[in-house]
């Protein structure tokens, strides 16, 4: 593996005045250009580490190196330059009266000058597909085209990684959609390293890889397909299994000969025609 | 009780140069003992809707009945305090509205103020907080000291002790993992069978809106564009997606398979266990060999 863009090595943090300790003897790496869902149920710790990434905790055991900087106090505007956020609800994250404002805020707070932020504005919506809506007030805008013009206010900033923060969860099923697909080209195009807190798990199984946090600590890591391979267990740490998944099952209990776990709709279709109805 | 709207029309700002219209022509009833399900995309007129399922909005014309009482432009409705306590309404992010220095005094809080007796509301506040899924100690804990799935639920616990007859839930699972939103929507179901509450739920979740509605209401531009059942309007997904709205899961696998197999199933299955059962029908019954 080539020189991890994130590594964490054995952190722990705890709350003040709480028990226990809210990350306990975490360690992983993010190797650069992939795409890492963590996922976990409320209280898992993935909130806490996604805050601490971006250096709003710090660990008070261990260590963490995020695009070359140690997470310490004296790098941390260096790390939120290379490290952007994309938080839950897309009406606590505008702050421009108008969309193209809202994507200058980022670049304005950074001393680039005004040639060169008017480009990048225009650049970063055109990427997220979002130019047509330059001068839109956001309360025009529907929850998945917030969410990607905050996505432009983060790129704009040429951020080595992106970080979602349960980016989609307050999106209807379109909107998610949106904000995903426009996540999966930015990470082709532009070599993004992404992270992707959540606990919808269609979003994780577009991950390369997932990381499953219970109680603080890694409890599981692989592939989609290694993870939802996990099945009942995933129920049992709150979380759900993804709907080809439970389906196939379903199937499997009538009778249908279905192999394997199918991770998207269109595999499980095809199997279940040419081996049960096509003969 | 049952909540009739009729003709409603809402303008925000009305008069003003900022004046917008927000509803038009809206009606629909949500029966008593009915679970009723709103669905449609960000800007749709949701919320302005259940704004007035307790009057909170007076409509600009038309008129809202709510058991009986009428709420209209025209007419200056005084006691509104009747008609508040009968209908309950969990806003998003509830938890956002919780402010005493204990748990128990916060549930305690919105039936104290409707007129029920201090003892009276602790008793409400206990039965209530095994029933949201929280052990007893949290009640004498600062609210602001639990998780933020937990707080959600003491503030749904707020709403029931005002034993609502209807209960408005307005995308209450917002933001839970999943087990969370099973558990919460499972507690509401439970609730709305258990006391014969009428429920409306709104929604961006389809596969909700197909498990636990009885009937549905599709807003569009603040209009209604579709209402039925869930099975009716699921068969029409062509006409759903024209308003930018999807279908559950298991209705789009069941699209899926019928394109490529040119079969028809028998009907629009809205769960996982419908659909497989109604797939070996199929297989059985002359589709395949």
């Amino acid at each position: 593996m080539k020189e991890p863009i994130i590594s964490i090595r054995h952190v722990y943090f705890r709350y003040p005045e709480q028990q226990s300790d809210a990350l306990h003897d975490i360690s992983l790496d993010v190797a650069q250009g992939e795409w890492l869902a963590i996922v976990g149920h409320n209280g898992s710790g993935k909130s806490t580490l996604a805050k601490m990434l971006n250096g709003l905790h710090y660990p008070r055991e261990g260590e963490v190196m995020i695009s070359g900087f140690p997470l310490k106090e004296e790098y941390v505007w260096e790390i939120r330059r290379r490290l952007g956020m994309v938080f839950q609800n897309p009406d606590n994250q505008f702050v421009g009266t108008t969309v193209q404002d809202d994507v200058a805020f980022g670049l304005e707070n950074n001393g680039v000058p005004h040639d060169i932020m008017v480009r990048r504005v225009e650049e970063s919506l055109q990427r997220v597909g979002m130019l047509d809506f330059l001068n839109q007030e956001p309360h025009h805008l529907s929850g998945g085209q917030k969410q990607r013009v905050a996505i432009a206010g983060v790129i704009a900033l040429q951020p080595d990684i992106i970080l979602l923060d349960e980016a989609t969860s307050m999106l209807d099923p379109l909107g998610r959609e949106e904000v995903l697909s426009t996540v999966r080209e930015l990470k082709e195009e532009q070599k993004l390293t992404v992270i992707s807190i959540t606990h919808d798990l269609e979003e994780a199984a577009r991950a390369d890889r997932i990381i499953v946090l219970n109680q603080g600590s890694v409890y599981h890591e692989g592939t989609p397909d290694d993870i939802f391979q996990m099945n009942k267990e995933l129920i049992q740490l709150g979380l759900d299994v993804p709907f080809p998944i439970k389906l196939g099952e379903a199937l499997r209990r009538q009778g249908f000969d279905i192999q394997g776990g199918h991770l998207t709709e269109e595999e499980l279709v095809r199997e279940l025609w040419t081996s049960n109805f096509k003969k | 009780m049952d909540i009739q709207l009729q003709e409603v029309e809402y303008r925000y700002a009305a008069g003003t140069p900022f004046e917008r219209l927000a509803l038009k022509d809206v009606s629909f009833t949500i029966p008593e003992g009915r679970f009723v399900a709103i669905i449609g995309h960000t800007g749709s007129g949701k919320s302005t809707i259940i704004q007035h399922l307790n009057a909170l909005l007076r409509p600009t014309k038309g008129k809202v009945v709510i058991g009986g009482r009428v709420v209209s432009a025209d007419k200056k409705e005084k006691n509104l305090k009747e008609i508040r306590k009968k209908v309950g309404i969990v806003f998003q992010f509830p938890e956002h509205q919780l402010f005493e220095e204990t748990v128990e005094k916060d549930i305690m809080y919105g039936p104290m103020n409707f007129g029920v007796s201090e003892e009276e509301a602790r008793d409400r506040a206990r039965g209530l907080i095994e029933k949201v899924g929280l052990p007893d100690s949290v009640l004498e804990k600062s609210p602001f000291d639990l998780s933020g799935g937990q707080m959600r639920r003491v503030a749904i616990a707020g709403v029931l002790a005002m034993e609502p007859d209807v209960l408005v839930l307005d995308e209450p699972t917002a933001g839970l993992d999943p087990r969370g939103r099973k558990e919460i929507m499972d507690m509401f179901y439970a609730l709305h069978k258990e006391k014969g509450l009428s429920t409306v739920l709104v929604t961006h979740s389809m596969e909700d809106a197909a498990f636990y509605a009885d009937d549905m209401v599709v807003m569009h531009k603040g209009s209604v564009c579709m209402q039925g059942t869930p099975r009716e309007l699921f068969s029409r997904p062509e006409e759903l997606a024209s308003y930018g709205l999807s279908v559950p899961e298991v209705i789009r696998f069941q699209q899926k398979f019928e394109e490529l197999s040119g079969m028809k199933l028998a009907r629009p299955c809205l769960t996982i266990e419908e659909l497989a059962e109604e797939l070996s029908r199929l297989r059985d019954w002359g589709g395949g060999s």
